[in-house]
């Protein structure tokens, strides 16, 4: 890297721009934090994830296609979601399996592309961002960030930079809580069982804050809460790495 | 009597009924737990791990890819050793080559030793059609076949039973004095049993493997009632999935030490048995073995390059108990013999997609059975294939409160996702028309909604409140964030 500082393209997810925009502004400053030039194209809406999931490849194919004209002259590409990332780096290159032009473009986009926490951690070699919180804190590993991306390590790497915070230990933090995109419409009760268990681990554990880095798990977990008014609140990573108490 | 178990894509009702249930969601959470935490330790204490799946996917794919070579190997390897092969092309075929064979061995009664194809034909049904009493040997087979049910689990069938069940079933059916030893519950089933192995005159067994090279089929278990199934009557009949044969007796090593411990956690099980052709003079066994090899929809999924690998399965049952799905709604409510995860892969294989079109949405697609399998079968992948397949193959049944088709709905969302400007829209739709639905309250400025209209949104706030969306969406902050 030289000294110039690195042009980051962002990707909003379609949950983050309608329900989660202060997750977004988050993202926007912290990466101008650490000193990158941070551009947004509102041309951009959805990864094609949910067509995608749902087994409906056609119309997945038409809303990916219009992506892979979008981030063409960014050093990087950053999305703060691991489902969305999964999408462009796993999904596209199936999607556009038979299709070598595209594909070849797929393969440029998904070599620059980052989720939030990875691309803080490898490619901006950061991990304290100066935030400071001042309470106990649980970690749920979202699916597709763990198990299609296997970033593990950079999220809590950066929770545990945070001042005051104290991680505590999720039991089966690696269990899905349920969300899994249309999976939370099409298989509502076994969707919201799922959740229950999450967190009641959550709350055996006594955490405050239950943080995760997909918008889709929190929306998930977090209208569980509400509809069950339990004492515990979720936060996106990206919005706890700009608590300052 | 309950009818628990095939034919049925009845998984929604299932799946909440389950869930309802807190006895049986006690037993498979602390069962599959168990089965779970066992496997972890058991394969911690094997060096080259990951290596030994790597070798155990190679070994497949290599059977897979020239399975119409090995399957002429196996059956030539088994007609030199005495034994005699029948070929099955559906499941009605195998058992009228089954009653066949017991018909002709003049028996009325037929020992089983556990066998998932044994189920998947259903040859309990067609034998006891013809007038023939199959009895489970299995203790967990056994269970079930008692309580009239199928079995939840591929490796525990009777892993949703706790002991008091088992203790209640075997007063009422075998009228045993009650307990809930289960030391004592299993001489109760030995003693039942034992009286049967000595008289039936034909044996049933499945196989773990079968040896192209050798002709042998390879069973593994910790009963001991598949060496008294397959030894003791005078006839012995293997029903075989084309999918489980392997190359040679020397490749054996590489499954037996991923089998046992993904399974159960055990390094070998108690007994393995590799048993090559009927009785020779001098020796124990049966004076005729039988092998039927069963394709039952197999050859379909081999035709399609992408689902090949589904075959790869070695019945270990991994999959199912670190499945978040499998372990809330429990075997039964998949509807067919195989459940869990490689169950929502393998069975639209087996009874079509337009039977079983449900089941590749039966999954939240966390990968977390990919993780476990010994094989490496990449199982979200191949039910996202399947989802696309069911798509484009088997018509949706419309559902109450829908008011667009999900295809139309799609078709819609892909249209307004390519124009910005019909997304940004849609976006100011929803948050003005939200105002007439009811509030769920909310603290802050996040607002809460208590019910969505229309499925499948309907569902959404079925067990959840639904926030309302941002005021201010993201694209609209960022002009004051960039400048």
């Amino acid at each position: 890297m030289t000294n110039k500082s690195p042009k980051v393209a962002l990707f909003i997810t379609c949950l983050g721009d309608q329900f989660y925009p202060q997750v977004g502004e988050s993202v926007v400053r912290i990466l101008r934090r650490v000193g990158a030039t941070v551009t947004f194209n509102p041309q951009q809406t959805c990864c094609g994830q949910p067509a995608f999931n749902t087994g409906y490849r056609d119309e997945a194919r038409q809303v990916a296609v219009r992506n892979l004209d979008l981030f063409e002259d960014a050093d990087y590409v950053v999305a703060p979601s691991g489902s969305c990332s999964t999408m462009f780096r796993v999904f596209y290159p199936e999607l556009f399996a038979e299709e070598p032009e595209l594909l070849q473009k797929v393969e440029r986009l998904r070599a620059r592309f980052y989720e939030f926490s990875e691309f803080l951690v490898k490619v901006m070699k950061t991990e304290d961002v100066g935030a400071s919180f001042p309470h106990r804190v649980a970690y749920h590993d979202s699916c597709h960030l763990l198990r299609e991306l296997g970033i593990e390590t950079e999220p809590r790497k950066l929770i545990k930079a945070v001042k005051g915070l104290e991680l505590v230990d999720l039991q089966d933090n690696q269990v899905c809580c349920g969300f899994g995109g249309t999976f939370s419409v099409k298989f509502p009760d076994v969707s919201v069982a799922m959740a229950r268990d999450k967190l009641r681990a959550a709350a055996d554990c006594g955490a405050e804050y239950l943080v995760a880095n997909d918008a889709g798990c929190l929306m998930h977990l977090a209208g569980y809460i509400h509809r069950e008014r339990l004492p515990i609140q979720t936060l996106h990573l990206a919005e706890l790495l700009e608590k300052h108490e | 009597m309950s009818e628990t178990g095939v034919h049925s894509s009845a998984i929604h009702e299932r799946a909440k009924e389950a869930i309802g249930d807190a006895h049986l969601q006690e037993a498979y959470r602390s069962s599959t737990l168990r089965l779970y935490s066992h496997r972890l330790s058991a394969i911690n204490q094997v060096p080259g791990f990951e290596p030994l799946r790597e070798r155990a996917r190679e070994l497949k794919r290599e059977v897979m890819d020239h399975l119409d070579y090995y399957l002429a190997q196996f059956a030539d390897s088994v007609e030199r050793e005495g034994g005699k092969v029948h070929w099955a092309r559906t499941a009605e075929e195998a058992c009228t080559i089954v009653k066949d064979i017991v018909k002709s061995a003049g028996a009325r009664e037929v020992v089983k030793s556990k066998s998932m194809v044994g189920e998947e034909i259903e040859l309990n049904h067609a034998l006891e059609a013809a007038g023939i009493d199959p009895v489970e040997t299995d203790l967990g087979e056994m269970i079930v076949q008692l309580s009239g049910e199928r079995p939840a689990h591929i490796v525990a069938p009777a892993i949703h039973k706790t002991r008091h069940d088992v203790s209640d079933l075997f007063v009422e059916k075998l009228h045993s004095k009650r307990t809930e030893d289960p030391g004592q519950l299993t001489a109760i089933a030995r003693k039942t049993l034992r009286e049967i192995f000595a008289r039936a005159g034909v044996g049933v067994s499945g196989a773990n493997f079968a040896v192209a090279e050798t002709g042998s089929i390879v069973t593994i278990e910790n009963e001991g009632n598949i060496r008294l199934c397959t030894t003791a009557p005078r006839v012995h009949v293997a029903l075989v999935g084309i999918e489980k044969i392997i190359p040679r007796l020397l490749d054996l090593g590489v499954f037996l030490r991923l089998l046992g411990r993904s399974a159960t956690g055990q390094k070998l099980t108690s007994y393995t048995s590799i048993l090559t052709g009927p009785r020779r003079p001098g020796e124990d066994g049966p004076d005729e073995m039988h092998i039927v090899l069963i394709d039952n929809g197999r050859t379909g999924t081999l035709a399609d390059e992408k689902m090949r690998e589904a075959l790869y399965c070695i019945r270990c049952g991994a999959c199912l108990n670190t499945c978040p799905v499998y372990r809330k709604i429990g075997g039964h409510a998949y509807g067919w013999v195989y459940s869990g995860p490689i169950g929502a892969l393998i069975t639209p294989q087996f009874v079509g997609l337009d039977q079983a079109r449900e089941l590749p949405f039966a999954s939240s697609l966390c990968g977390a059975c990919r993780e476990v399998c010994p094989v490496k079968i990449n199982i979200p992948d191949l039910l996202l294939h399947l989802r696309g397949n069911v798509q484009e193959r088997v018509p949706e049944t419309p559902q109450a409160g829908e008011v667009v088709s999900e295809r139309k709905g799609m078709r819609l969302w892909a249209w307004a996702m390519k124009r910005p400007w019909v997304y940004s829209l849609g976006g100011a739709a929803v948050r003005f028309g939200i105002r007439w639905l009811p509030s769920a309250g909310g603290h802050g400025a996040q607002k809460w909604i208590a019910r969505l209209p229309f499925y499948p949104f309907s569902n959404w706030t079925r067990g959840r409140d639904f926030p309302a969306p941002d005021s201010v969406p993201f694209r609209k902050r960022w002009k004051k964030l960039s400048s």
